[in-house]
C-alpha cells in the first residue's frame, strides 16, 4: 500500500508528496483498512485543483499512531462514475455526502446519497426541500412526530423526525444543516493568522480551546522556519483544553439530570461547572478559554497567582464532584432511567465509525489523546476509560470518570509550571510553507477534531478543512433510539450531546 | 357562614400548595425560591391577557378551559375541611366528585387532540391512560371511605367516621398515603411527569396545554390547583380523621402534602414513562386491599 504515513506531532508535508492513486486502489485500499479496527477515518473531502478535483482520504491508524493519507484526483468528464465505499463502510457516508453536494459527483450504489448540510441539491435543482427525502414507513398504527427545526433549549436548528408506533420509536431521522456558517470559507477569505484563530475558536462554542488548538499546531505544522514550542507551552494548552474537557462534562451530567427531574445532581453539577468555568475566566478573561490558544506563543502565561486558584478550585470540584458521582450512582430512581437505555453495541459503534464517548461507550478505544498523543499528552501515558455496555449509564460514567481524571491531569501538570520561564508572545505573521498540506488532530470533549490545512504557492492558507466528531456520531444517536420509548430520546440525545453547529459548518 | 370558611380554607390551601411545592423545592436544592405570591400574581397578570387561537382548532378547544375549571370549581365545592361542611352536600356526592375531575380531564385531552399537533396528542393520550388507570383508585379510596362511614355524602363521611379501634386508624393512613398518591398523579408530579420540563415529548399534563395563552391558560392553572387541593385536603382529612385531631392540624396536614411532594421531587428522578402505568396500578392495588380490608374490619369477618 502506498499510502503515506504522517505522525500527528510531525511537520507540515508538500502536496505533491501525497500519493496519488487511481480510484480501484484508492477505494480498495480504503474497503480494507476500514474492516479493520484499528483503522479509521478521520476525514475524505474533495479539493479542487487546476488539475481536477482531489479527493483527499486520511485515516488513522491506532495500532501504530499513524496518520495515513492519499488522493485520487477525480476528472469530472473522463471518468465514470465511483463506486461507493460507504456501501462497504458505513463510516464514510457524511463524507460522501458532503462531496456529492458540494461538487455534484454522484458515487454509484451509495445506499443513500441524501444531502449532508444543504436542505435541497445544490446539483441536481429538482431536489427542493419540498420534496426533501425524510424516509418514510407507512402502517395504519404508525405515526410521525417532528421535533424542530429549533430546538427548545439550546436555541440551534435541527430537526428530528420520528417515526414511531404509540410511544415506541421504530426509526429516528435527524436532518441538519440548517445553518450554513460558511467556516470553512471565511477561513480562507482572510490572511490574517489572528483572524484565523478567532474563527477556529468560534467553530463550536463549546470546544473553542480544542478547535483553537487543532488550528494553532496546524500553524505551527506550516511554519518551516520554526523551533518547536516551548515544553510549557505544551503543558499550559493541555491544561486548558483540560479545563475545557472538565467543564463540558460537567454540564453534560448535570443537564442528564435535569431531564430526569433529578433535581440534587442538576443544581449541584450546575455550580461545579460555574466554578470550572469562572476558573477559566480567571485565566483568560474568557468562560469557554477563548483566546487562551495562540499560535507559537500564548498572552496569557499561567502564573502563580492562576496556578494556585486553578489548584484551589479544581480540588474542591474534584471533592464535590466525586460525591454527586456517588449518589447518581447510588439513586435507584436515577440507575432505572440511565441504565440499558439508549444501546448502541460495539458493531454498530464501529460501523458508523464512531468516536469520543460515544465509541468509549461502547468497548471502543477511540482517543487521541492515547492513540495519537500530540503536544503534553505525549508525556502523559494517558490510559482512556472504556465502557462496554454502550448505554446511556455507560456513556455518563465515562464523563464522570474523565472528569476525575482530567482534574487528576491537570492538578499534576499545574505542578509542572514554572512560572519564572518568560514565554514567547504569539506569532502571527508565519512565513508559511508553499503548497503543503497540514493535518492536526486533537481530542476535544466530543471527541476527535481533524482540521486540515492546506496552502497555496504564496504560503497563504487556500483550503480548510474541519471534521467536527459530531459529524460521526449523529447516525449512533439515531440507532440508540430504536425501539426506546420516545420519552427517552432527550436523555440518549444528551447523553451523546452532539454539536449542531459543528455539524453545519 | 360554615361552608364559606370551608371554601375559603382550600382556596387559601389551592394558592399555597403549588407555592410550598416549589418553595420546598428550591429550598432543599439551595436556592431562596419564589416569592409566596408568586404564582398569584402570575395568573392575575395572565387573567389580563387575551388568547391567541390556532386556525386549525375548533370551539372545542376555545371551551375546553372553562370546562377544566368549572368542573374544578364544582368539585372543590364538595369538599369539606375537617367537621366543616362544605357548600354542596348530598348523597352520592363522592361519585360526583369523580365523574367532575374525569370531565375536565376529558376536555383538555379533546382540547389537546383538537389542535392537530403530535405532540399534544401524545400527551392526551397518556394522559387518557394514566387518568383511566388512576379512576379505580380514587373510587376505591371513596368507597371505602363511603363503607366506614355508611354515607355517600362528602360532608358526613369524615365526621362520621369513628377511628376507635387501631385497625380503622391504619385503613384511614392507608387512605391518606393512596390520596397522596392520587394528588401526585392527577397533579402529574414526579414521579409520573415532571412540571418543570421543557422537553415536549416527555411531557403529559404540559404538553397538553402548549397551545393555550392567556386567560385560558389561567383558567387551566386555576383548575388544576384547586383539584390539587380537594386530593390534598381528602388526604388530610383522613390523616386528622384517623387520629381524631383538630381541625387547625387538617390544615397543616394539606400543607405537609405539599412538602411531601417537594421533597419526593428533590431527591428522586421520575420514571421512565413505560414504568407510570405499573406505578399507577400499585396504587389501585393497594386502595383494592384497603377496600377489602375495611370491609372485612366492618363485617367482623375473620380470616
Amino acid at each position: 500500500m502506498s499510502w503515506l504515513r504522517l505522525k500527528n506531532c510531525g511537520k507540515a508535508i508538500n502536496l505533491d508528496q501525497i500519493p496519488n492513486i487511481e480510484y480501484p486502489e484508492f477505494y480498495q485500499n480504503l474497503v480494507e483498512m476500514l474492516e479493520d479496527e484499528n483503522f479509521h477515518i478521520a476525514d475524505y473531502f474533495g479539493y479542487s485543483t487546476t488539475e481536477g478535483l482531489k479527493l483527499i482520504a486520511i485515516i488513522l491508524d491506532d495500532k501504530n499512531s499513524d496518520i495515513l493519507i492519499a488522493e485520487h484526483t477525480y476528472h469530472y468528464y473522463c471518468e465514470d462514475s465511483l463506486l461507493s465505499i460507504t456501501a462497504k463502510c458505513e463510516a464514510m457516508h457524511p463524507f460522501e455526502r458532503d462531496i456529492t453536494e458540494r461538487y455534484g459527483i454522484v458515487f454509484k450504489n451509495n445506499p443513500w446519497n441524501k444531502p449532508l448540510r444543504f436542505l435541497a441539491n445544490r446539483f441536481d435543482k429538482r431536489m427542493i426541500i419540498e420534496k426533501y427525502p425524510f424516509y418514510q414507513i407507512s402502517g395504519e398504527t404508525l405515526h410521525e412526530v417532528n421535533v424542530g427545526p429549533i430546538h427548545a433549549g439550546i436555541i440551534e436548528p435541527g430537526a428530528f423526525r420520528f417515526t414511531c408506533n404509540g410511544e415506541k420509536v421504530l426509526h429516528l431521522e435527524v436532518a441538519l444543516g440548517y445553518q450554513h456558517r460558511g467556516v470553512e470559507e471565511v477561513m480562507c477569505s482572510t490572511k490574517s493568522t489572528l483572524k484565523q484563530n478567532i474563527i477556529a475558536e468560534n467553530i463550536a462554542g463549546d470546544s473553542a480551546v480544542s478547535n483553537a488548538i487543532a488550528y494553532s499546531t496546524n500553524i505551527e505544522k506550516l511554519s518551516a522556519n520554526l523551533n518547536n514550542n516551548s515544553k510549557q507551552l505544551n503543558t499550559e494548552r493541555a491544561i486548558a483544553q483540560e479545563m475545557e474537557r472538565i467543564a463540558m462534562h460537567i454540564a453534560d451530567t448535570g443537564a442528564l439530570c435535569g431531564d430526569i427531574g433529578y433535581q440534587l445532581g442538576q443544581v449541584a453539577c450546575e455550580a461545579l461547572r460555574t466554578i470550572t468555568i469562572n476558573t477559566t475566566q480567571m485565566w483568560c478573561g474568557n468562560r469557554f478559554g477563548k483566546s487562551i490558544i495562540r499560535p507559537c506563543g500564548t498572552n496569557f502565561p499561567l502564573n502563580n497567582e492562576i496556578c494556585s486558584e486553578i489548584k484551589k478550585n479544581m480540588s474542591d470540584v474534584l471533592k464535590r464532584y466525586d460525591e454527586i458521582r456517588q449518589n447518581i450512582k447510588n439513586t435507584p430512581s436515577v440507575i432505572a432511567r440511565f441504565e440499558a437505555c439508549g444501546t448502541v453495541d460495539r458493531n454498530i459503534a464501529l460501523h458508523i465509525g464512531a468516536v469520543g464517548v460515544c465509541a468509549k461507550a461502547s468497548g471502543l478505544l477511540r482517543d487521541i489523546r492515547a492513540t495519537h498523543p500530540y503536544g503534553e499528552y505525549k508525556n502523559m501515558n494517558h490510559v482512556p476509560i472504556i465502557k462496554t455496555y454502550g448505554d446511556v449509564m455507560s456513556r455518563l460514567t465515562i464523563r464522570c470518570r474523565e472528569v476525575l481524571q482530567s482534574i487528576e491531569y491537570v492538578l499534576s501538570l499545574v505542578d509542572k509550571i514554572d512560572t519564572s520561564i518568560v514565554q514567547s508572545r504569539p506569532i502571527y505573521n508565519n512565513n508559511l510553507m508553499q503548497n503543503a498540506i497540514s493535518v492536526s488532530i486533537v481530542e476535544g470533549w466530543r471527541g476527535e477534531i481533524c482540521h486540515t490545512a492546506i496552502t497555496n504557492s504564496q504560503g497563504e492558507i487556500c483550503c480548510y478543512k474541519v471534521k467536527d466528531p459530531s459529524i460521526h456520531n449523529w447516525l449512533a444517536l439515531s440507532l440508540a433510539v430504536r425501539g426506546e420509548g420516545i420519552s427517552d430520546f432527550p436523555i440518549c440525545n444528551k447523553s451523546f450531546s452532539l454539536s449542531y453547529c459543528g455539524h453545519d459548518l | 357562614m360554615e361552608q364559606i370558611i370551608t371554601t375559603i380554607i382550600i382556596i387559601i390551601l389551592a394558592l399555597l400548595i403549588p407555592n410550598t411545592i416549589s418553595l420546598t423545592k428550591a429550598k432543599l436544592a439551595g436556592r431562596r425560591g419564589v416569592r409566596i405570591y408568586q404564582y398569584f400574581i402570575d395568573t392575575i397578570k395572565l387573567l389580563r391577557k387575551g388568547a391567541v387561537y390556532s386556525p386549525t382548532t375548533t370551539a372545542v378547544f376555545k371551551i375546553a378551559p372553562s370546562v377544566y375549571l368549572g368542573s374544578s370549581i364544582v368539585a372543590m365545592l364538595m369538599i369539606p375541611v375537617g367537621v366543616l361542611h362544605p357548600i354542596f352536600a348530598f348523597n352520592g356526592d363522592v361519585i360526583m366528585f369523580c365523574y367532575l375531575m374525569a370531565l375536565g380531564r376529558a376536555a383538555l385531552i379533546l382540547a389537546a387532540m383538537d389542535t392537530g399537533s403530535s405532540f399534544e396528542g401524545m400527551g392526551a393520550s397518556r394522559e387518557a391512560l394514566y387518568g383511566a388507570l388512576i379512576e379505580p383508585a380514587l373510587f376505591l379510596t371513596l368507597g371505602t371511605l363511603a363503607l366506614i362511614s355508611g354515607s355517600t355524602n362528602f360532608s358526613d363521611i369524615f365526621s362520621l367516621i369513628q377511628s376507635d379501634s387501631a385497625n380503622m386508624v391504619i385503613v384511614m393512613l392507608i387512605i391518606g398515603y393512596i390520596s397522596i398518591k392520587i394528588f401526585t398523579v392527577e397533579m402529574g408530579r414526579i414521579p409520573i411527569d415532571d412540571p418543570k420540563t421543557h422537553l415536549e415529548l416527555t411531557m403529559v399534563h404540559e404538553v397538553m396545554i402548549l397551545d393555550y395563552c392567556g386567560v385560558d391558560l389561567a383558567f387551566i392553572n386555576i383548575g388544576n390547583w384547586l383539584k390539587g387541593a380537594s386530593i390534598a385536603m381528602i388526604a388530610a382529612n383522613a390523616i386528622t380523621t384517623a387520629f381524631s385531631l383538630n381541625i387547625s392540624l387538617t390544615i397543616a396536614f394539606a400543607l405537609l402534602v405539599a412538602i411531601i411532594i417537594g421533597v419526593v421531587e428533590s431527591i428522586y428522578a421520575r420514571a421512565k414513562m413505560a414504568r407510570n402505568a405499573t406505578y399507577i396500578l400499585t396504587i389501585t392495588a393497594i386502595a383494592l386491599l384497603m377496600f377489602f380490608v375495611a370491609f372485612t374490619l366492618l363485617k367482623e369477618i375473620e380470616l
